[in-house]
């Protein structure tokens, strides 16, 4: 693929991904925002297959818009929640500076990134991003911290059950 | 290629929506939400420098994000429903105990 074709695809995945990524802040109701973030994950994992990611692409979608979402929306259900109920949301100076703040975290690293000097990109070989080349370093350089996750996926399944059980 | 500067632009703003989210949102659920639109733009940093350095390790790193991330929601929204039980609301705004002795 040509850099400009891909520059194209950059623009077609980065727009839609910036518009659903601020329909969950602008969204009064919690399934609407919860749809706006599920659109934003799957256009994410398009700039990750941009970036040879593929593995992290799909996992992407099975595990952010697929499996963290359903949890997302479930409490949602559970808790059935209304605008009314949870009332207007008042602008004190504490969100001012809030919108200031993140704007100025904004405009900081967008300036740093124009000052600085491009770097090019290396080339990389067929197998980059798949399963096979991902899973193999995982597997070898990162096992410890590998099976660290998995007592970490444990622990917050018990933590989980036993914070949200009324009684045990 | 498409230039490194744009990706870890786009990862800029989407962490500057998340945080302006977090200090904004009312409500629990949504707050929730803005810290996961937060973990994202890190994990496209990750994969943006990974695929710069032609560096896999970035991926790898990018994978473990994914996982603590699903950890954090299951413990956060088992937090934000043992709230709710105890005080029938979810308002950030609300519920403030440690804050107002």
């Amino acid at each position: 693929m040509g850099t400009s074709t891909e520059l194209v695809l950059f623009w077609v995945f980065a727009i839609p991904l910036m518009v659903s990524a601020a329909g969950v802040i602008a969204a009064r109701n919690p399934v609407h925002a919860a749809m706006s973030l599920v659109s934003a994950f799957f256009w994410l994992a398009g700039i990750y297959v941009l970036l040879t990611a593929h593995l992290l692409a799909f996992l992407q979608i099975i595990v952010y818009a697929g499996a963290i979402m359903v949890l997302f929306l479930f409490v949602v259900m559970l808790l059935s929640l209304t605008d009314a109920e949870l009332g207007l949301e008042k602008l004190t100076a504490l969100k001012v500076v809030g919108i200031v703040g993140s704007a100025g975290l904004l405009g900081l690293v967008v300036t740093a990134l124009a000052q600085g000097t491009p770097v090019g990109v290396k080339a990389v070989g067929e197998d980059f991003g798949t399963v096979k080349a991902v899973g193999r370093i995982l597997y070898t350089q990162y096992l410890l911290p590998f099976e660290a996750t998995s007592v970490l996926l444990l622990v917050a399944i018990v933590g989980a059950v036993v914070v949200a059980k009324e009684k045990i | 290629m498409v230039p490194t500067t744009h990706f870890l632009g786009l990862a800029a703003f989407l962490f500057a929506l998340g945080f302006a989210g977090v200090l904004l949102k009312k409500n629990a659920i949504i707050v929730f939400m803005c810290i996961e639109l937060m973990l994202n733009a890190a994990n496209l940093t990750f994969l943006a420098f990974a695929r710069q350095q032609a560096s896999m390790s970035g991926q790898a790193i990018a994978f473990f994000v994914i996982a603590v991330a699903a950890a954090e929601a299951a413990v956060g929204l088992a937090i934000v429903i043992a709230v709710y039980r105890s005080r029938g609301t979810v308002s950030v705004d609300e519920v403030a105990a440690l804050r107002d002795p």
